[in-house]
């Protein structure tokens, strides 16, 4: 495996600022980051700290006004034309006339991948996440955390080897949520696939990742970056285990600075 | 309520309304007024239209023709136009304005200078005002429905490197064609209206308005009547054929 292959992103020295030069808003700030191939790394930070705005920068859909990022080796830009990556929102996007299997098929019918080999890819995904029985529902007839599926399995179509997902459970109730957790884990287990997760809960944070790197904003910049050596097999158990607890509160107290006893006593 | 009264109600209660109408026509047209009546009475003008019925389809195709050509060319024109604006900024600042002068100018105001301009004998300068009074709900909707793709989608479409053509045939098209069939249905009925509106001005001696103003003028109101009949059933099939191609666009687009 070369150096390029190991690294799924590699940032240096990243800075994006928004605005003018007279008044211009620090986004993001010498932002170091390297993530590996397969590895699960989430982004977790109050609003403003430029999670998602780094996410974008890795997609290509935003650029840094300063620093190198490399995804692959390659530049974003180079990596959204070979769709290294597959991505997914907080809303799933999904086209409301098209079917289920059609939003799943949609990024390999945009690359001229043949029509019978797009429908049979559709249809693994579909089963993959889970809906298999509706390929040929439309998207209003499907739940929030249904839609999400969608998106999911829509993202992974073009068999990406790194996901971009932005706070992609964010709309959903705590229990799907869970779910839909539990779902990703195996799924980016079965795809050997890197994952950058945007989100704003800690225990989600925590229950998927391999690292979680904790943001701040004002300028937004990561503070800190907390192991979680749970290893893939994780299953719902975790969720009640102390060693889960202690990850927990090890990020809370990255997020808030100081110990959370102190936070209790005020 | 039950369900199943509620649905008799919705085909009673219409019925009903129609004939509380049809009685209260046939009211008015029993009052003496002088010399003439008021209004004919429902059954003249019902006998009026059938025994004309020839010469008033004649009249009919002609005003819809006119409202036909109008609303095509109203709506090629409002298509293209919304294009074009929501492609470019600086096109839509210099359009809107005008736009909004022309949805406030009574178009049909125009209509005796076209017919200068273009002869009294030419159907151009009624087709002209159906045209320009369609081209304007055709150009508002569809400028809108252009950009009504929300910022995810397009943020999806360039993480998939779609190209332009791409983005415009599986989203942007998409996303704007129940706008654009609203735009049409709306621009239908003006578009007969306006048709209809423009022959009290002048121009060629046919199509149903010229004739509901002649007849009238004329003292054959009965005929006259029969004649305004027919323009509501012009008006109806426009909308309604507007009504079905919206219906046949929009199945899968409401959410």
């Amino acid at each position: 495996m070369t150096a390029s292959e190991s690294t799924a992103v590699r940032a240096t020295g990243v800075e994006r600022v928004f605005g003018t030069a007279k008044r211009s808003v620090q986004a993001l700030t010498d932002v170091h980051l390297e993530v590996a191939a397969g590895e699960f790394v989430s982004l977790i930070g109050p609003s403003g700290c430029g999670k998602s705005t780094l996410m974008r920068l890795i997609a290509d859909l935003d650029q840094p006004t300063g620093g190198t990022l490399e995804v692959f080796g390659k530049s974003p830009r180079q990596a959204r034309l070979d769709q290294d990556y597959g991505i997914a929102f907080q809303q799933s996007g999904l086209l409301p006339w098209r079917t289920v299997l059609a939003n799943i098929a949609l990024p390999l019918e945009l690359h001229g991948v043949p029509s019978a080999e797009r429908s049979k890819r559709a249809a693994e995904l579909a089963e993959m996440v889970g809906l298999g029985d509706f390929g040929g529902r439309y998207p209003d007839e499907l739940s929030g955390g249904m839609q999400q599926r969608v998106a999911i399995a829509r993202s992974l179509a073009t068999q990406p080897k790194l996901l971009l997902m932005d706070e992609p459970f964010g709309a959903l109730d705590e229990m799907t949520r869970e779910r839909m957790q539990t779902e990703l884990i195996r799924i980016a287990k079965e795809t050997a696939a890197a994952v950058v997760f945007v989100t704003h809960s800690i225990p989600e944070a925590v229950y998927l990742s391999d690292r979680v790197v904790v943001m701040s904003p004002r300028p937004g910049r990561i503070t800190q970056v907390l192991e979680v050596p749970f290893g893939r097999d994780r299953g719902e158990t975790l969720r009640e285990a102390p060693e889960f607890f202690e990850r927990v509160t090890a990020v809370r107290e990255a997020l808030h600075g100081t110990p959370v006893e102190r936070a209790n006593e005020r | 309520m039950t369900a199943s009264t509620e649905r008799l109600l919705r085909i009673v209660a219409p019925v009903v309304a129609g004939l509380l109408l049809l009685l209260a026509w046939l009211g008015l047209s029993l009052i003496p007024t002088g010399r003439a009546r008021l209004v004919p009475g429902p059954v003249e003008v019902l006998s009026a239209f059938f025994a004309n019925l020839g010469i008033i389809a004649e009249d009919a195709l002609v005003t819809g023709g006119n409202a036909l050509v109008g609303l095509v060319a109203g709506t090629v024109v409002g298509v293209l136009l919304a294009g074009v604006a929501a492609w470019l900024r600086p096109v839509d600042a210099m359009v809107a304005p005008v736009v909004a002068a022309i949805a406030v100018v009574p178009i049909v105001a125009l209509t005796p200078i076209l017919n200068t301009m273009f002869g009294a004998s030419s159907q151009f300068g009624r087709e002209i005002v159906a045209g320009i009074a369609s081209f304007v709900p055709v150009f508002v909707n569809v400028l809108r429905g252009l950009r009504q793709a929300r910022p995810v989608q397009r943020d999806l479409f360039t993480a998939y490197a779609a190209s332009g053509s791409q983005q415009f045939r599986k989203l942007t098209f998409p996303t704007a064609l129940p706008y654009l069939v609203t735009g049409v249905r709306i621009a239908s009925s003006l578009a007969v209206i306006s048709a209809l509106v423009a022959e009290y001005f002048g121009g060629p001696a046919d199509g149903l308005g010229t004739a509901i103003a002649g007849y009238s003028k004329s003292g054959n109101a009965a005929l006259a009547w029969a004649y305004v009949g027919a323009s509501i059933v012009l008006g109806l099939i426009f909308f309604l054929v507007t009504v079905l191609l919206e219906r046949l666009t929009t199945r899968r687009n409401s959410s």
